[in-house]
């Protein structure tokens, strides 16, 4: 019965998400994390991290680790089918009817509309997560060095992500040999 | 067998593409190429759509992609079990190697060298979401040609799309500070904004 709720709930991300995943984020903050429980904030960080070095789409790979945390391989699946069901559905019948759906004025005004407010949600979203993912002064430095590096050099987020998680590796074996 | 051939391409494209749904675009260009069964200008029209529909971009792709193609080979059933498969195939590698990796998580998960791990990891998580929002927001409230601009703030000023910030202010407001409307589902602000787009007409369109 959860499954079905589970896949109800990813098609409704789904149907939600305007943008690419980051725009899903602010959706499944809302969700998963403070109406279903099904995962916690700083898991959600973590599922971010490890979709964007992992093969695939992040919001098809945050979909399937959610999914397979409740209910293992089978969650994983339902989850994914149901992120991706709304754009089958959508995508079907748009292109069946109009070609040129994008070409509407009302359409292309509207997107720049929400893409105002995609900015505002991600900005709250990352307010959020930056309580529950920056812990100390050595989070805070990790934070502001990625960030910049991200906002000025043209490279892969893998390279962050590694050097990252060693770094927390290396600072947390200091901090045990004092 | 073109939704066989369909559903390895896309599994492909999911298995090399790394990081956000725009990620699969050279692959797909590729495939323009390679397959022949839709041009690159159909490919930009196929992206714009993607863009301005809900679902995911990677998926929506895809969706489309598969759509077109099956459509040439069978009619409307074949451009459903087109759509289908496409899709199926894209996400097919992502659910894989999720699950084994989700797996391994578990096993070790509570293991000291992962915790001390994701300890670094997540303040750079958080921050690739910064710089991704960042970008967008770089789009959003800077109009194009700044550039050209020389380092002349009366000339600068011209450049900032001072309605979108005015509504990126309100909206800060009212999810933020306004008690009455900060536990609203997000959807209500997605709508609202697109209310005041379309009213405004913000692309200028």
């Amino acid at each position: 019965m959860e499954l079905l709720k589970m896949f109800l709930t990813f098609a409704k991300v789904g149907v939600m998400t305007f943008g690419g995943g980051m725009a899903m984020l602010p959706i499944l903050e809302r969700e998963i994390v403070d109406k279903n429980g099904w995962a916690t904030a700083e898991e959600l960080t973590d599922y971010y991290a490890i979709g964007q070095c992992t093969p695939g789409i992040i919001a098809v790979n945050t979909a399937t680790f959610i999914g397979h945390k409740k209910h293992g391989t089978i969650g994983g699946i339902v989850t994914t089918l149901g992120v991706v069901f709304p754009s089958l559905v959508i995508i079907t019948v748009l292109a069946g009817i109009i070609t040129n759906f994008s070409h509407l004025a009302w359409v292309a005004n509207a997107f720049a509309g929400i893409r105002v407010c995609v900015c505002v949600l991600i900005l709250n979203s990352v307010i959020k997560l930056w309580k529950s993912a920056v812990k100390d002064a050595w989070g805070c430095g990790i934070f502001v060095i990625v960030l910049l590096l991200a906002v000025f050099l043209d490279v892969t987020p893998v390279i962050f992500v590694v050097l990252a998680a060693l770094a927390g590796v290396t600072i947390k074996s200091l901090e045990a040999r004092k | 067998m073109i939704f066989l051939r369909l559903f390895y391409e896309f599994f492909m494209t999911g298995l090399f593409s790394v990081g956000g749904g725009l990620a699969t675009l050279p692959f797909l260009q590729k495939m323009a190429d390679d397959t022949g069964w839709f041009t690159r200008a159909q490919l930009a029209d196929m992206l714009a759509v993607s863009e301005s529909t809900p679902g995911p971009i990677g998926v929506n792709m895809a969706t489309y992609v598969g759509y077109t193609t099956g459509g040439s080979a069978g009619g409307i059933l074949g451009s459903v079990l087109g759509a289908v498969v496409a899709t199926l195939g894209l996400i097919a590698p992502s659910i894989i190697v999720i699950v084994i990796i989700a797996s391994m998580l578990e096993k070790f998960g509570e293991s000291k060298l992962v915790k001390s791990a994701f300890y670094g990891l997540r303040p750079a998580s958080v921050a690739l979401i910064a710089s991704a929002g960042l970008s967008v927001a770089l789009e959003v409230f800077v109009k194009p040609g700044i550039a050209n601009a020389k380092l002349d703030i009366a000339k600068l000023v011209t450049f900032v799309d001072w309605r979108a910030l005015i509504l990126a202010a309100v909206l800060l407001i009212l999810t933020r500070w306004v008690k009455f409307t900060k536990k609203l589902h997000p959807i209500c602000f997605i709508g609202l904004s697109a209310a005041v787009g379309i009213l405004f007409k913000f692309a200028g369109a």
